[in-house]
């Protein structure tokens, strides 16, 4: 048993000193890997970061709803009242005509065109605060139902383009999984392709091996730890450009929260997301590293 | 120890490489097979380390048909197998130590059982004083020697040699059969191909003569 890990321990630190030995190509490989892997994380950083905004944004779901003009301002009461019993309401805000007209000539800026009209042409408005944790989909069946009183000119849900964005967002995610998984496979095919190539300058070793008794299992074994050398160093690699974009991405950022006066946090790649980039190389590795091994060991065969 | 039954080889493309051979060797024995160029002698070896398979007939190994022996039982067989080669077939990115032990390190020995291991064999072919030069500071003679002991630092049973002196000059390849000779007398069974008939005669002992594949005669 000791024997055993003794053996797998100098096969995979035996692996790695190959690669340290021609820096350059063995570089070349786990950059290419890295940039492969770097892609979909870096672009899933950017979505949660959407993700985020979106989020941000969506808390602010008041709507508003404007009476018909003529309407009683005690209707106006009436409305908010029964609104405000709506399980999905947190508050009712009662914007009569005259204060919106007021509102309206204290800004200054309509005061000429206004002054010139005889009477308010302003509706009585109720403003609905939903409750944070109220679904988007009851929302907008309340509005619809706002929207069928007699009473009601018109409701305005002033969430649609938000909820525009969380469907693109779904879509970049959904985008991102395939763009993943084809990248995925082009890593099992760079470590399968290198490794193939790595087969080939061993092959009188190999032969010897084979000549000497070697089973497969001791022939592949190099081979299957310098695929899980280039699938974590590709990791590895990969989270260092992610990092290094978000630092340069984090400036700017900053930058932009402070003009709108909010407090957005550039989001990172959390702990689980490293773990997956460093896992997903492994596994492309060794995949690409088994694939390789599978098709090309076999074939040689010694000869004398 | 080995028995060829009628054993017929035939090559891809229709060529015998031997055709219905009965040959039989006991365990201890020093047996040269002599023969022209394409008599077989290659072919023979082949058979007793499983690069080829008999197509006709049996290769009886200590009474066992080897020549059916399934894929994933030839690492086992071959490793107690010894095996010299012309080309010694030695790593030149590896030293003479490394070269010697990879027998040992495939068999899953530890450390220090190979360090001692390695330096006996190495011992008995006289470059003990060698082991950390790569084979390319060898001469051809010293070459062959590391790749004897390499086929015997397994300990094995039988071991054979296809044309061990065919790169080398008289006075080396007396040399190197020598050696051959006193790894026998430990008693190590062994079969050697060599078309040296003159050197073969003059060291005697039981010679097998190929031609066309079959068994044409024997001296002793
Ligand atoms: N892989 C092969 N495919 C087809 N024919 C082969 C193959 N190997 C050997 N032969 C043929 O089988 C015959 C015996 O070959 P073998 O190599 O056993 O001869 P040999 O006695 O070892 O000759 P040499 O002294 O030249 O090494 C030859 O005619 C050869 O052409
Ligand atoms: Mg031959």
């Amino acid at each position: 048993m000791r024997l055993w890990l003794t053996r797998h321990v100098q096969n995979c630190l035996a692996a790695m000193g190959r690669l340290v030995q021609r820096p350059a190509g063995s570089l070349l490989t786990i950059a290419v890997i890295g940039i492969a892997l770097a892609l979909p994380a870096g672009l899933n950083v950017l979505v949660r970061n959407g993700e985020v905004l979106a989020g941000g944004w969506e808390s602010a779901r008041d709507f508003s709803v404007y009476l018909k003009p003529g309407e009683e301002l005690a209707q106006a009461a009436t409305l908010a009242k029964s609104l405000s019993a709506n399980s999905n309401v947190d508050d009712v805000e009662i914007i009569s005509a005259e204060a919106a007209l007021a509102d309206f000539q204290q800004s200054g800026s309509f005061e000429g065109a206004l002054t010139g009209l005889d009477n308010n042409p302003l509706p009585h408005t109720l403003v609905v605060r939903p409750r944070p944790e109220a679904p988007a989909s009851e929302l907008a069946e309340l509005a619809r139902e706002l929207g069928k009183d007699t009473s009601v000119d018109q409701v305005r849900l002033d969430t649609e383009w938000v909820e525009r964005l969380n469907a693109i967002l779904e879509f970049v995610r959904r985008g991102i999984w395939l763009a993943a998984g084809l990248l995925a496979i082009a890593v099992v095919v760079i470590v399968g392709n290198t490794i193939r190539l790595d087969i080939e300058n061993r092959r009188a070793e190999i032969e010897v091996a084979k000549l000497l008794g070697a089973t497969d299992a001791f022939v592949r074994r190099p081979f299957l730890y310098t695929g899980f050398w280039y699938g974590l160093g590709g990791g590895l690699f990969a989270l260092v450009v992610v990092l290094v974009g978000l630092a340069v991405l984090g400036g700017p950022v900053a930058r932009l929260s402070a003009l709108y006066g909010a407090s957005f946090q550039l989001q990172g790649l959390a702990g689980s997301g490293a773990l997956t980039v460093l896992g997903g190389g492994l596994v492309a590795g060794l995949v690409g590293a088994w694939f390789a091994v599978s098709q090309h060991l076999t074939a040689i065969q010694p000869k004398i | 120890m080995i028995r060829f039954d009628n054993v017929t080889k035939r090559y891809a493309g229709g060529h015998e490489g031997v055709s219905e051979i009965c040959l039989e060797v006991d365990a201890g024995e020093l047996v040269f097979l002599t023969g022209h160029s394409g008599a077989g002698k290659t072919t023979l070896l082949k058979l007793l380390a499983l690069i080829e398979r008999p197509t006709r007939g049996q290769v009886l190994l200590n009474g066992r048909n080897v020549g059916r022996l399934p894929a994933r039982a030839i690492p086992e067989h071959r490793r107690g197998l010894g095996m010299v080669f012309q080309d010694h077939k030695l790593l030149p990115d590896r030293t003479v130590f490394e070269n010697v032990s990879l027998p040992l390190i495939i068999a899953g020995l530890g450390r220090r059982e190979i360090a001692r291991r390695v330096r006996a064999a190495l011992d008995q072919v006289g470059l003990l004083s060698r082991e950390s030069s790569r084979p390319d500071a060898l001469s051809t003679g010293e070459q062959q020697r590391v790749g004897i002991a390499r086929a015997v630092v397994g300990r094995p049973r039988l071991l054979i040699a296809d044309e061990p002196t065919g790169n080398l000059d008289p006075d080396l390849s007396l040399e190197i059969m020598m050696l051959f000779r006193r790894l026998n007398g430990v008693g190590v069974t062994m079969l050697i191909a060599t078309h040296d008939l003159a050197l073969v005669q003059e060291l005697g002992g039981r010679r097998v003569i190929l031609e066309g594949g079959r068994v044409s005669g024997e001296q002793d």
